[in-house]
């Protein structure tokens, strides 16, 4: 498949401010693409340039091998729903739905036809003689949805569309969106700071920081393999232990951490000796036990620790434990729960491994970044 | 009630139930307290003169300048002359002029006012305001020496040949209505830029987005959006405009009188007291007319409205 909608090195400035900085992409035909970031990384930005309400400093947008960079909003087959739905107050459902079909001047049977399809899509046909303000909010979605599908766009720009909806709501919406996706078949821009959001909706995700794509892919790549190590903090939780490589093992090398016995790691990014590293584990890939694991197996990484704070959250518990002078979280998933098994407790004596292919070497490390990781919870109770 | 002890059970509600009662009461008193003052303001300087007006048109003048005994129709029945026709629709038609030319203006001003920046909108609305602090009066006579014959305005016309020296800018209908639009202008601006600022431009963006060309998104999503502000604009240039007095007697000719200048000439030239009254009371009903009818709509569609109930789609 090739590109559909393409950026090309398309940078825009807001004073100060540089919103995105060089940034290529290419979002393919059909495609569920995530713009995913932090506030101010430049996700909406971009989308704005997609929709034509900002024209890029410099750089190109291609959609569907045409030059739209210079187009005005109204002449590109891109719709967008915005975050804050922008329904028209003054215009019932059944208007606001057809005013893209009336702006283009189409038979009115034609419109009345299309807005029923529409109406029935989102399942609001008895709702269509309503005012905006006498919707909910999961039903205003669905008409800002239905307002900008009706047009039959070549992509469907979607700004943070969940994020003013309860918990509850966003997981059904979350749900109604990819139904649709897979009815329309068009492609999807979405943009969101909702890690949990973009993961389960995206083919594939462009992670944002600062202007700029930190890592493109899908989201097992971008959640197993991260580039760097802002996209390793912002996506799920994760450990960080700051070492130095000291010695090649084939395709594994040897990472000595201070205050731990020396580690082994998968080096897929071809590291050298002397080499300084940051080694990130997420939580639930570090077993815990009281006792020392069998450790004759050269591909484990097992460490002595002492259990700080346990919190039970029912499919799963999470424990912090003290190696040395790190701290670090495990999450360990109840597979198997066992009501006499004696369970690790506060200030317990554990032993915490994780596999050689379950860690991963990052070399950069930004100042800005710490600000993402997840810090330590205060101990609580503590005598 | 019938049963046991119901009596006594209720009492307790009903006890409780007096307590809102004398509390209500209490609040009452203090609110027609508060409101004493401005409500006596109201009778004594606005309802009172009204009333009186409204009898004396019913009333015929004596040969002296007063009033004379008895009630008549007479009076009334003498505004059904054409000449008074005449200038009554020459009101209309010149308070319709300004108002229009006025939304026209204030429009785009409100609209650019809405979109510009903090530091920027401050100054506009300032310029906007400046006029106010100069006499109403002092700025009509400027505008008569701006239009005179010898004046500026005059002598650049003729200069680019847009003017004979027999054109005359003032004394006209057209100097009356240039005028007018002066005078009204902020007025309209106003309330504009007041829902102007409170519209919501994303809708416009969103229009654009789903195909609207510039003027399509501000005539259908726009113009929608600020219909209560356009409403209060044409109601506060409109209404004044019909009464106006001044400004048809400085800058305008005999071709250019309104029903204001009647009344005046009614009131000191002919001291005919009932005849300006019968004038005022007509004024009075042509302004109430309008209003009356768009309360009634606003009214009439709020009732139409359904109950707004939010269901939550679970």
């Amino acid at each position: 498949m090739s590109e559909f909608l393409e950026f090309r090195g398309v940078s825009k400035r807001f004073g100060a401010i540089q919103a995105v900085d060089d940034v290529s992409l290419e979002i393919r035909k059909g495609e569920f693409f995530s713009l995913l970031g932090p506030s101010g990384c430049g996700k909406t930005t971009m989308l704005r340039i997609a929709a034509g309400f900002e024209r890029p400093d410099s750089g190109r947008v291609f959609l569907d091998g045409r030059d739209i960079t210079e187009l005005s909003p109204n002449k590109r087959k891109v719709n967008t729903i915005f975050q804050s739905y922008a329904l028209f107050p003054h215009m019932t459902v059944r208007d606001n739905i057809a005013f893209g079909l009336v702006i283009a001047k189409r038979p009115a049977a034609e419109i009345e036809r299309e807005v029923a399809a529409m109406l029935k899509l989102i399942q609001m046909e008895d709702q269509a003689g309503k005012k905006p303000d006498q919707l909910s909010g999961g039903q205003k979605q669905r008409v800002a949805v239905a307002r900008a599908l009706i047009n039959k766009p070549d992509v469907l720009l979607l700004d943070e569309p969940l994020a003013a909806l309860d918990l509850k709501l966003r997981q059904k919406m979350l749900i109604e969106l990819d139904m649709i996706h897979d009815q329309v078949g068009i492609t999807f821009l979405y943009v969101t700071h909702d890690q949990g959001e973009a993961m389960s909706l995206s083919d594939r995700i462009a992670v944002m920081d600062a202007g700029r794509i930190e890592q493109i892919g899908t989201p097992a790549e971008i959640y197993e393999s991260p580039r760097t190590s802002f996209v390793a903090a912002f996506i799920g939780d994760t450990n960080f232990l700051e070492g130095e490589v000291t010695a090649l093992d084939g395709e594994y090398c040897s990472v000595r951490i201070p205050g731990f016995p020396d580690v082994s790691c998968f080096n897929d990014k071809g590291l050298q000796p002397g080499n300084l590293v940051y080694l990130s584990v997420r939580p639930e890939k570090i077993q815990i036990s009281r006792d020392m694991p069998l450790s004759n197996k050269r591909d484990v990484n097992a460490i002595p620790a002492k259990v700080e704070d346990v919190i039970y959250l029912g499919s799963n518990t999470k424990y912090w434990v003290r190696a040395n002078n790190h701290r670090v979280q495990v999450m360990r998933q109840h597979f198997r729960f066992f009501l006499d098994e004696k369970p690790i407790r506060w200030k317990d004596d554990v032993w915490i491994w994780w596999s050689s292919d379950d860690g991963f070497m990052l070399e950069r490390f930004r100042k800005d970044d710490e600000k993402l990781m997840s810090l330590p919870p205060q101990k609580v109770g503590e005598q | 009630m019938k049963r046991k002890g119901g009596a006594r059970r209720s009492r307790g509600p009903r006890f409780r139930f007096m307590e809102i009662i004398k509390n209500q009461g209490r609040r009452n008193l203090q609110e027609w307290l508060l409101t004493a003052p401005s409500l006596f303001w109201l009778a004594a300087f606005f309802l009172v003169p009204t009333v009186l007006v409204f009898f004396l048109a019913f009333r015929p003048a004596d040969p002296y300048g007063g009033i004379g005994a008895g009630w008549t129709l007479n009076t009334l029945k003498a505004l059904g002359h054409s000449y008074y026709l005449a200038i009554a629709w020459r009101t209309l038609w010149i308070s319709f002029l300004t108002t229009a030319f006025c939304v026209l203006l204030a429009v785009p001003t409100g609209y650019a006012l809405a979109r510009s920046s903090e530091k920027r909108r401050r100054l506009l609305l300032m310029l906007v305001i400046v006029p106010f602090w100069t006499s109403f009066l002092i700025r009509i006579f400027a505008w008569k020496s701006l239009l005179h014959p010898e004046g500026l305005i005059k002598h650049a016309l003729e200069a680019v040949g847009l003017a004979g020296p027999q054109t005359s800018l003032l004394y006209n209908t057209e100097s009356v209505v240039l005028v007018m639009i002066y005078t009204f202008l902020p007025f309209s601006i106003l309330p504009i830029y007041a829902a102007a600022e409170k519209f919501d431009f994303r809708l416009v963006e969103a229009a654009r987005d789903l195909g609207a060309r510039p003027f399509q998104a501000f005539r259908k999503i726009f113009l929608p959006g600020i219909r209560r502000g356009l409403l209060t604009a044409v109601l506060v240039v409109f209404i004044p405009a019909l009464g106006s007095y001044v400004i048809p007697d400085l800058v305008g000719g005999p071709s250019s009188e309104m029903i204001g200048n009647k009344i005046a000439q009614r009131v000191f030239v002919d001291r005919n007291l009932p005849h300006a009254s019968a004038l005022s009371v007509v004024l009075i009903l042509a302004v109430l007319a309008p209003l009356l009818s768009i309360l009634v709509l606003q009214r009439k569609k709020d009732k139409e409205k359904p109950q707004v109930i939010l269901r939550e789609d679970a």
